[in-house]
């Protein structure tokens, strides 16, 4: 009986006599399953279709690994970007940090280190970008949207000014060797295990830690947290600072995918995580999100463009298509959420 | 003559919010040409009253009869076209548009259906505007540039572009000057001379007397007094009819008398030593010691809540300290009240106390997570046990911290903060309207939990509107007027008319402090422009 609650144990406990109906705890548990139950049927659904519009090229292996893979690297921006936004902010520079975290980590006098200067130069790069987003909303007083669009500004210029426009190869063979299939394990990508591994933690990180709960409660109310205690703008300092090492995580996975670091890498990747997050279930306003509600929406964008790309249908078509299922996901938790 | 029918005749509204019901059989009733004031503490329901006529809230039940009719006001549209503004306190206007713009919002004037046509409306609500004695407001300005008076202006002549029958106004003196106050009372007296009723919000008494007609109060959700003579009913019983009880509560009994054997007593926990914030309460001297209750009574705006909330940290005193246990806390930190032992239970629950979304067992331990984590890791099965316990020993219902803090009643909501504050193992707490919010048959049980938590050493420092509540409960009693402190005394040996004398008395009764803050005596003898 001192177990905790886990959603899965039925309702032992006397209910409330909440309006004579059931109980709210068993109802909020269940619209938590309801939501991650839809995502996966959406997921499956789009499996289905996949299936059946081209039943040889989608369900082959190479092509399930390449759409893990294409999911790996917004999925691990997504996850910050998930973090940030259940804190009641949002991160528009993340598209920007992975370009100057690619560039940076690319150049060649990064890469004389090899692999350890790539990896560390990517992440630091990234954490970089993430304090000073950090210090000026949590410290300056600036609002999250303002203050990140001026480092997606500044980022992107930075990135440019490095590689003056060129593609900068890698010449790591350790690096290369990472995206190769000699490296798979079981068939598994080492950038999906990467981003299945920042997914497990993520989802300690929100649901079994203080960290996740102070994130939850500054976004809830903000308010109420500082009255109750706890240390809001050391919380949003850290929070991107998270969304900092999440965005350095991906641009070493993109320079793993594309064995090049490029000024124009992660374009547009802070409307997708954004609308990954939105669709898995993640208030705009703070205070409720769920990592793996953010995961099934990234692997449901994924797999529309896979699906789009075999069917040889044009980019125009799948980014309407996206926007739809944006409108519609938003819609239908609308429709489930309480008043 | 046969006596005119009412204009307005609301009987029996009842609304209720999730867990607590904010109107409970209320009447109004306004006759055209009238000033009707309506009275009452913070959540007594004057705002949903209001807001039920404006037609932003709809009733669960009641009638509203408007000149003969029975009428349902689905929307404020409904309202407005019937003839019912509202000017509310929280001025509703776009600081981006002009005042022309913002006077004909919804309703511009336009040509060919679309196109809207500035200069009529400049000219018509620059008529307006002299009508309420302020053509110096030129229409084509942007209400963000004005002053807070002059949006109020800006607002009423919203108002009066609509063919209005009755306005309600709620605080209206609130932001203005002793003059502005005299003008607003000219634009009063214009309206009702002129056949419009108006529906008079206010907390200064002295102001519904000079004005008003009628009186209605409202308490705790009803009206206990519908319809007095303003001008003839004295003070004394319009403030007894607001903080008064209209049921007789046993409050717990209190330990020992406090002050006798003062060898035996306690070290103060907390001590506050000349703290101050300059416009809202004079330099205070304060000690509380375990186990002891201690009352701050005075009317809204006496200062009470942001005392509580500047002990606390969450604002930052002008000067003066905060001493818990001898050792001084950072000033303006509420991290450091915190860590000292200090708890607050906030006036507005669920804006700064609690985390709507999340369970009971979440809004219990945000203060004491390290409590049951290691290096950051959540022992959740011992968390759910500790937040157990706490809501157990305050006999929270329902009996599972599992379910989510917004189905709870507003005194287990309170129970909620409470609980927070217990397992975070606090010295002091500071309750500010404990019982805001919670229904009447609710409160008693309150109270033994508040009297419970200070037998068992708990220091108490208790803010509340309602002068039985502060005396009932409490050991001691600071009586507070304009944020000074005018009187101390063991609360046995004070009684409501007392207190009520002492929150009433004008300015030479009290203490005289020379720098009192914001003391309107200093601007009410200059002359006026």
């Amino acid at each position: 009986m001192t177990q905790p609650a886990s959603p899965a144990r039925p309702v032992t406990e006397k209910s409330p006599p909440a309006d004579g109906d059931k109980s709210p705890w068993r109802s909020r548990v269940a619209r938590a399953d309801v939501r991650t139950l839809s995502l996966l049927g959406v997921l499956a659904a789009l499996v289905v279709i996949g299936g059946v519009t081209e039943p040889d090229a989608f369900l082959d292996t190479d092509n399930l690994q390449l759409i893990l893979t294409q999911a790996s690297v917004i999925g691990v921006v997504t996850v910050g970007m998930t973090f940030v936004i259940i804190s009641g902010g949002i991160d528009l520079s993340v598209g920007a940090i992975v370009a100057l975290a690619s560039v940076w980590a690319t150049t060649v006098a990064t890469q004389d280190y090899g692999f350890a200067g790539i990896l560390f130069t990517a992440v630091v790069v990234g954490l970089g970008c993430g304090l000073v987003n950090g210090l000026l909303i949590a410290y300056g007083g600036m609002v999250p949207f303002i203050a990140t669009l001026a480092m997606l500004a500044s980022g992107r210029g930075l990135a440019l000014e490095i590689t003056d426009g060129k593609t900068q190869m890698v010449t790591v063979d350790g690096v290369l060797k990472l995206g190769e299939r000699d490296s798979y394990v079981l068939g598994i990508p080492p950038l999906v295990m990467v981003f299945a591994a920042v997914t497990a933690v993520g989802w300690l990180l929100l649901n079994r830690t203080t960290f996740g709960r102070r994130s939850v409660a500054v976004g809830g109310n903000a308010e109420a947290a500082r009255l109750a205690g706890i240390d809001v703008r050391r919380q949003r300092l850290y929070l991107y600072l998270l969304s900092g090492l999440c965005c350095g995580i991906a641009a070493f996975l993109l320079i793993i995918l594309s064995g090049s670091g490029q000024n124009t890498n992660g374009n547009l990747y802070e409307l997708d995580a954004i609308a990954a997050a939105i669709i898995g279930g993640t208030l705009l306003s703070g205070g409720r999100g769920t990592i793996t509600g953010s995961v099934l929406g990234v692997l449901i964008f994924t797999t529309i463009t896979n699906i789009f790309a075999l069917n040889n249908l044009e980019t125009a078509v799948q980014q309407i298509a996206k926007g739809a299922i944006i409108v519609a996901a938003v819609l239908v938790q609308r429709r489930t959420a309480t008043t | 003559m046969a006596p005119e029918p009412p204009l307005l005749t609301m009987s029996g509204i009842t609304k209720s919010f999730p867990g607590v019901r904010a109107l409970d059989g209320v009447d109004l009733h306004v006759q055209a040409g009238e000033v009707h004031c309506l009275l009452g503490q913070n959540g007594a329901g004057k705002s949903t009253l209001i807001k039920v006529l404006a037609g932003a809230h709809q009733p669960d039940d009641g009638t509203i009869v408007w000149r003969g009719d029975e009428v349902t006001l689905r929307s404020p549209i409904a309202a407005m076209r019937l003839g019912i503004a509202t000017i509310y306190q929280e001025l509703d206007l776009v600081e981006g548009l002009s005042v022309a713009e913002n006077v004909y919002l919804g309703h511009e004037s336009t040509s060919a259906g679309f196109v809207v046509r500035g200069r009529d409306a400049r000219a018509s609500t620059a008529a307006l505007l002299k009508r309420l004695g302020h053509d110096e407001i030129d229409p084509a300005r942007l209400v963000g540039d004005l002053s807070a008076a002059q949006q109020q202006i800006v607002s009423m002549a919203r108002a009066l572009s609509h063919e209005v029958r009755l306005i309600v106004m709620d605080e209206p003196s609130a932001a203005l000057d002793p003059d502005e106050v005299d003008n607003l009372f000219r634009i009063v007296g214009d309206l009702t001379a002129a056949g419009v009723a108006v529906v008079y919000i206010s907390h200064r008494l002295e102001e519904i007397r000079r004005i008003g007609d009628r009186v209605t109060v409202l308490k705790d959700g009803r009206a206990v007094a519908v319809g007095l003579p303003a001008k003839e009913t004295p003070t004394r019983e319009v403030i007894a009819l607001m903080t008064g009880r209209n049921v007789e509560y046993v409050f717990p009994e209190r330990p020992q008398p406090p002050g006798s054997g003062a060898a035996a007593r306690p070290e103060p926990v907390l001590s506050v030593q000349g703290l101050a914030r300059d416009g809202e309460f004079a330099p205070l001297d304060l000690e509380l010691r375990p186990g002891e209750i201690v009352g701050l009574a005075g009317l809204v705006g006496s200062g009470r809540s942001e005392i509580l909330e500047t002990i606390f940290g969450a604002r930052k005193p002008t000067s003066g300290q905060v001493r818990v246990d001898g050792r001084a806390l950072r000033p303006g930190s509420v991290r450091a009240a915190v860590r000292a032992g200090l708890g607050l239970a906030p006036e507005e629950r669920k804006a700064q106390a609690l985390l709507m979304l999340e369970s009971v067992t979440r809004n219990v331990s945000v203060s004491s997570m390290s409590r049951f984590s290691y290096g950051g890791w959540l022992d959740r099965a011992k968390e759910l046990r500790a937040a157990r316990d706490a809501t157990r020993e305050l006999s929270l219902r329902p009996d599972n911290p599992s379910v989510p803090v917004r189905t709870l009643s507003g005194g287990n909501q309170q129970k909620a903060v409470l609980a927070r504050w217990l397992l975070r193992g606090c010295r002091v707490l500071l309750l500010d309207e404990p019982t805001r919010g919670v229904d009447v048959g609710a409160r008693a049980e309150l109270y033994t939990v508040i009297r419970r938590l200070a037998d068992e050493g708990l220091a108490v420092l208790l803010v509340s509107s309602e002068v039985p509540e502060v005396l009932g409960l409490a050991d001691r009693v600071l009586v507070l007027r304009e944020g000074h402190v005018v009187h101390r005394a063991p609360a046995r040996d004070l009684d409501e008319h007392r207190v009520l004398d002492l929150v009433l008395a004008s300015g030479q009764h009290g203490p005289t402090h020379t720098e009192g803050p914001h003391s309107p005596a200093t601007t009410e003898g200059s002359p006026a422009s």
